[in-house]
């Protein structure tokens, strides 16, 4: 029985949430004993730094609320990611270090230690994220967790929002060495695809990049930069934006100008948000569940 | 060893050839045609002049250059983006093919205000 097969069979049979017999699963879908339920939380966006009461009037509390909420997950997560803009940009090389520090610092009280992080153009385009790697080491990299492959891009050292031609290089020769059954979950700050060019929201070579990932059957793509869940098909890739921990931005061309949404004092931290990305035994479906900054 | 350096030397003056007649070809349509060139400085945050008005189907010529540090000039709706640089004369040469006003945006991370960088093409 294949995943889609299963799961409607147990919608007519009114099981849903009924645990499957774990065996039956794997056998279905051809997958090895390596595989094991696991789920991650991606946060983006924290802007540390960042100050603008009309946006945000508690921009240096919100990151440490967001590790709160984090930390009170009852089940917690394998990894923390962090998707680009750690912190707000600066044109002062010193304090540019000491927001970087100070966001580390601020994120090292996670439970979870197996944390992982990636700039954003206002974390790494003024130096080439020279600032950045001193404190966080490499701007591109890949792992692997529980048979799924995970590749973090960097479109943010080039001030002009590239990968380049040696990471895209890179990106090819590592996709080709994967498995055909293997996952891949590509983790990024921009867009790779055009989602509105007009506000910079795109890769500069973007069209590149998930051209090589096409060649790979199954691919998911978790960015930020939009301040905004959203999410977007290329061909059989899906492309997930996240919310995020500092301000709002409006839907894509929906406004005149790109500016952040106003703090709604009747609902403060609305808009704002980290997810859960989970992962089944077969790794067929991810599922992803968006989080507010606060419970309640 | 020596077929090696004979190659690139080769290869060299080729592509020498080359871009010597591409400049000869493009400085001599300019000038024959007589085509409008337009100037645009970049500066931290802004463009000067911020808002540039062409004619539909009119071949102009926008040279960039930037007064402080790399910029950008992007409109994505026209299919046209130049790297707009300190210290050196980017030169486009450009048709307008629809009318209407579009926006421009620096696409080279600048600053702080580098993302309120912005200006307009109308094309009339
Ligand atoms: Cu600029």
């Amino acid at each position: 029985m294949t995943m889609i097969d299963r799961r409607d069979f147990l919608k007519l049979a009114g099981l849903a949430g009924v645990t499957f017999v774990a065996g039956t699963g794997c056998a279905a879908t051809g997958m090895g004993s390596s595989s094991d339920e696991f789920h991650f939380v991606q946060l983006s966006d924290t802007h540390w730094g960042f100050t603008g009461d009309a946006a945000n009037p508690d921009a240096a509390g919100t990151l440490q609320k967001a590790v709160a909420a984090v930390n009170s997950l009852v089940e917690q997560p394998d990894f923390v990611v962090f998707t680009g803009d750690l912190t707000h940009n600066t044109d002062d090389p010193k304090e540019r270090r000491r927001r970087l520090a100070q966001f580390k610092e601020i994120v090292s009280q996670l439970k979870v230690k197996n944390v992982r992080f990636m700039p954003g153009e206002h974390d790494g385009s003024l130096d080439k994220s020279a600032a950045y790697q001193e404190l966080f080491g490499a701007t591109h990299y890949t792992f692997n967790h529980k048979g799924v492959h995970f590749i973090a891009l960097d479109n943010v050292s080039d001030p002009r929002g590239r990968l380049g031609e040696e990471q895209l290089q890179w990106l090819q020769a590592d996709v080709k060495q994967q498995k055909t059954d293997t996952q891949i979950i590509v983790l990024t700050h921009r867009p790779l695809f055009d989602l509105y060019p007009q506000w910079d929201w795109a890769t500069g070579d973007g069209k590149q990049a998930v051209d090589i990932l096409l060649q790979h059957p199954k691919v998911s793509v978790f960015y930020g930069h939009i301040h905004q869940e959203h999410h977007f098909k290329t061909g059989h890739i899906d492309h997930h934006a996240s919310k995020s921990l500092i301000f709002a931005l409006p839907a894509p061309g929906s406004v005149p100008k790109r500016a952040a949404i106003n703090w709604n004092p009747a609902m403060p931290y609305d808009g704002l948000g980290f997810r859960e990305v989970e992962f089944d035994k077969s790794y067929a479906n991810i599922e992803i569940k968006e989080y507010p900054v606060k419970r309640g | 060893m020596l077929r090696m350096i004979l190659a690139y030397c080769v290869t060299t003056a080729v592509l020498a050839i080359f871009v010597y007649m591409g400049l000869t070809e493009y400085s001599l349509r300019a000038a024959e045609s007589g085509e409008r060139v337009i100037k645009i400085t970049a500066h931290k945050f802004d463009y000067t002049p911020n808002e540039i008005r062409l004619k539909k189907d009119e071949t102009v010529v926008l040279e960039f250059t930037s007064s402080d540090v790399d910029h950008g000039f992007n409109v994505p709706e026209l299919g046209l983006r130049a790297d707009v640089l300190p210290g050196k004369t980017t030169r486009i040469r450009f048709t307008a093919l629809k009318a209407g006003k579009f926006e421009v945006h620096c696409d080279n991370f600048c600053g702080v205000n580098h993302e309120e960088m912005g200006g307009m093409v109308v094309v009339e």
